[in-house]
This record gives C-alpha cells, structure tokens and sequence, in this order.
C-alpha cells in the first residue's frame, strides 16, 4: 500500500501523461456533513460532489466556513456527522493527492529561508519524518517553481519577494508533489489587482493537470476563471455549474441580491423561473 | 594574559563556554524564531525548583534542574495547547512555582547551601568535570536532534498551520522543541545563571540573524559569536575582577547594540 503511493506521489509530473483525468470517480464527495467548532456549528448538512477536473470556486461571507470546509476536505477539523471521501478515500488516507494553500498567513518576513526551500517543504508527506530530502525532491521544486513562472527568484529570500511572487512560490509549494486535488484559500490575497489576471490563469493552466477548489471572498475574480460555483454560509448552495439562485445569495449573505449584486456579474446569477 | 589560560579551573571554563556556545548556536536560532524567548525565561527559573531539591537531598542540582524543567516545558506545552490558559499565563504559572518550591527547599535544607549564588548568576570558573562531561552530553543530543529533525522544524518555525495540513505532528513537534530548551537552559545555568541564561541562548543567534541569510549561516555565526563573548567577558571579568556570567552577558548585549545599529 504505502509503496504504491510512493510512486504516485513521487512520480513528477508526467508531461506526457497521457489523459490526466482518466476515471468517473469523484475527486470529493461529500455527504451530509456538519462541523461544529467551539460550540458553534459552522457548516450543516454539506452535500457537494466534485468531479475530477473540475474548477471550483467557493464564496460565501466571512465567517461562512469556507476555510473549514476545506480543513475538513484535508482532515484537519472532525465531522460532527456525515462523510467526506476523497479519491474515494478518507481525507486523511488521500493526504499526499492534496494540495493546500492556507490563507495568507502572517509569517516573519524577515525568515532566513529561500523560496527554493518553502517549496520543498510541500515534498514532506511523501519524504516522512526524519528521512532527508532527496535530489528527487530538489528536481520536483525546481519544476514546481518554473510552472509557477518563478525560476529565477528560486535563491531569493521569501520575505524580499512582493505578494504576488510570494503567493506564486506557495502554489509551487502546494503543487510540488503533483497532487490530483489542489485546495486553495484566498490565494489572491496580497497580489496587487494588475497581477491577478495572471494568477488566475496560471490556476487554470494548473486545472489542466489537477481538480481545484478555490475559497475566494472576491465573487467576480472567481466567476471569472472557474467551472462551477458553490456559496457556503454554514450551508452550501451548489447546483453543479457556474451559476447560483438570486434566492441563494440571499440567503447565504442574509441580505437582498441588490445589495451585493453590483459585485456579483449577471453571469453567476441565474433569474427567477 | 595567556598565563591565565593555564590554570586548570580557566581550561575548564574555556571548554565549557566553548561547548555551550556551540549549543546556543543551534538551539538558540529556534529560540528566536518560534519567539520562545520568554518561555526560554520561565523554564529557566521553574529549573530553581530542581536546584532546591538537589540541595535538600545532597544530590548535584544539576540533575534535578533537568528534572524541573524539562517538567516545565512539557507542562507549558500541554496546558496551554489543551486547554485555555494562555501561553503566557502558563509561563508565569511555572516561573513563581519553580522558584517559590526552590527557596522553600533551601532554606529546610541541612546546613548553607554555599554556591547556591553560582546557579542564580553563574559562575563559569566553579564548572566542574563533572559539569562538563552533562554539558557536552546534552549538547551532543542537541546537535542530534537537530540534524534529524531539521527539515521538520524549518516547517515547524516558518509555517505550523501548513505543516498540521502536511500531516506534521506539530504539537509533538513543538514539545521536542521545548524540551530542547530546556535542556540548553540547564547547560547554561552554570555558566551564566538561571537570571541570565535567555540572553546567551539568545543573544548570539539574535546578531547572527542580522548577518546571515540561511538557517545553516546563522547557527555558524552565532556559534563563532558565542565563542568570542565567552572568552571575551571571561578575560575581562578576570581582569576587572568582576561577576564572570554577567561580565560575559555585558559582552553579548554590547556586541548586540553594536551589530543592530550596524545593520540598519
């Protein structure tokens, strides 16, 4: 079982793969799931199947348990009730298929660490502990970090790089073991809006090789560059497309659709039947 | 000034400062990073506890130092993940504990307790073989775990959140962690005292992070800055017939200010 893993984990990135996405199996399948945190329940009832492939984009109002969804997609928060199977197995079994980009976390910029050696971190599910890394380990960074387009900063420091290019370095990191399923939080914050066209595609040249879902509070950057759309205010609106109920959002964001409609465009808002 | 160097108590010093320079180099950069500085005071000052029960038992406090505080760490650690006191309220918890339990076993132990000064504020010169032979075992391991745990704790230090979702068993991560500073905190008590000991676990790591660019180049240089305070404060506390670890504490700060004002 475990070598097995091994070498799918470890397997590089296959450009000529062939079909990357090859089976009718879900990539998630979520059912009935409720996560209770602190006392507080925040997510209720989540039914969602993802295919692989797929791209998804999940909004919803702060608070909402977008970020707990995808904790709980990685095995970090425990159902209170309900299922989560990814690639058919528990989260935690599918670990090393997946890929995560956390929130932009606040970390020291002045970290004596290069970007070369953020991305190799992401190599650590399939090395174990203790055992070193390998030069199998620095190829498959090196590769991740010019898909990312960031080759030539790979001995530079993290903290002197922009957002942007610090945001660029965590997909790498995220992505350095050729997961099936790449889980990303924000991953726009901090990368200044002339720049974020650009992000955005290298997340869609990415979806040719793997299924991602995507949190995002930015409704319109997501409608954008993404497959389907899912809305999570403690429950979750999802049709399996690209659009939502005006009665969802309503719901969801407890006010009127006018009142955010001027950031939500026409083409995620389905009209009333 | 070399003539000093000969007397077998200076020799004794010297190998001792030397040795726990090399661990404050690798430990102390974890210290600064993980910002476990003032966790690094209270598990030095819980350790007064362990002294105090050397003395009461006429064993060497030494022993019991590691005792109480590697119970510290592992305490601070487990109380402050599992359940809601604050990391800071555990550590001010463990310091009064620790060094009320010291006083109170002091003073009911037979007779004076006639170095106790040396384990407050150190005393490098009364480092005995014996001392040396803890200090360099415990710094051995240090180096040890370090090497085979380095990639784990680079995650741990840079990113704790990504590393949990890696599947890094973070909170077991960081007890190892603490208890490596509690460790390094007992190697030092003899050479600067328990009041001191966070500046020199500190301090060197602290001005070679102003220096160097990588993990491997600040425990370097900070081992080498290490070297150079021990010696130096020795001299000059020898010469000025002054307090050994504080003298030597004096020389770190000083080359701190000195190297902070240089870097900006």
């Amino acid at each position: 079982m475990r070598g097995g893993d091994e070498e799918i984990s470890s397997g590089g990135w296959g450009r000529d793969a062939g079909p990357v996405f090859m089976t009718d199996e879900p990539a998630v399948h979520i059912e009935d799931l409720s996560v209770r945190l602190g006392g507080r329940r925040v997510l209720e009832d989540i039914n969602l199947r993802i295919k692989e492939g797929d791209f998804l984009g999940v909004i919803g109002p702060n608070g909402g348990g977008k970020t707990t969804l995808l904790r709980a997609i990685l095995g970090l928060v425990k159902p209170e009730r309900g299922k989560i199977e990814v690639f058919g197995r528990s989260p935690r079994a599918a670990r090393k298929q997946i890929g995560y980009l956390p929130q932009k976390s606040l970390f020291d910029p002045k970290f004596p660490i290069t970007a070369i050696e953020v991305v190799m971190m992401g190599r650590y599910a399939t090395r174990g502990l203790i055992r070193r890394y390998t030069s199998q380990d620095l190829d498959s960074a090196r590769e991740a970090i010019s898909l990312v387009g960031m080759s030539e900063y790979a001995d530079r420091e993290i903290g002197s790089l922009s957002g942007g290019e610090q945001q660029r370095i965590f997909v790498a990191r995220a992505i350095v073991s050729a997961p099936r399923l790449l889980l990303l939080d924000e991953p726009a914050a901090g990368i200044d809006s002339a720049k974020q066209v650009e992000f955005y595609e290298l997340l869609g040249e990415l979806n040719e090789k793997m299924t991602i879902i995507m949190v995002s509070h930015d409704i319109s950057a997501v409608s954008a560059y993404v497959k389907k759309i899912a809305c999570v205010s403690r429950k979750l609106y999802y049709h399996d497309s690209k659009e939502l109920l005006a009665e969802d959002i309503e719901e969801a964001y407890r006010c009127p659709v006018e009142m955010i409609a001027h950031g939500v465009p026409h083409r995620v808002l389905r009209p009333h039947d | 000034m070399i003539e000093i160097f000969q007397y077998g108590f200076m020799q004794n010093a010297l190998l001792a400062g030397g040795i726990a320079s090399v661990l404050c180099g690798v430990v102390g950069i974890y210290v600064i990073l993980n910002r476990l500085v003032f966790i690094g005071g209270g598990i030095a000052h819980s350790a007064f506890g362990g002294i105090g029960l050397g003395y009461l038992l006429g064993a060497n406090p030494l022993i019991f130092a590691i005792i109480f505080s590697l119970a510290t760490a592992l305490g601070i650690g487990a109380v402050s993940e599992r359940s809601k006191v604050s990391f800071d309220t555990a550590i001010g918890v463990f310091w009064a504990v620790g060094m009320s339990l010291g006083i109170v076993f002091v003073s009911k132990s037979p007779g004076r307790a006639p170095d106790l000064f040396d384990y407050l504020f150190g005393n490098i010169l009364a480092v005995s073989y014996f001392d040396i032979k803890i200090i360099s075992t415990l710094t051995l391991g240090m180096i040890v775990l370090v090497a085979l745990f380095y990639k784990e704790l680079l995650i741990l230090s840079f990113d704790p959140l990504y590393g949990e979702a890696l599947g890094l068993p973070v909170f077991r991560l960081r007890l190892l962690l603490l208890s490596m500073v509690a460790l390094s905190v007992v190697v030092l008590i003899k050479i600067v005292g328990i009041i001191l000991v966070i500046a020199l676990l500190t301090i060197p790591g602290a001005i070679g992070r102003q220096h160097a660019k990588s993990l491997k180049g600040i425990m370097i240089l900070s081992i080498l800055l290490g070297i150079s305070f021990v010696s130096a404060g020795l001299l000059a506390s020898y010469h000025l017939n002054t307090p050994s670890g504080a003298t030597i504490i004096l020389a770190a700060s000083g080359a701190f200010f000195v190297s902070t004002i240089l870097a900006r």
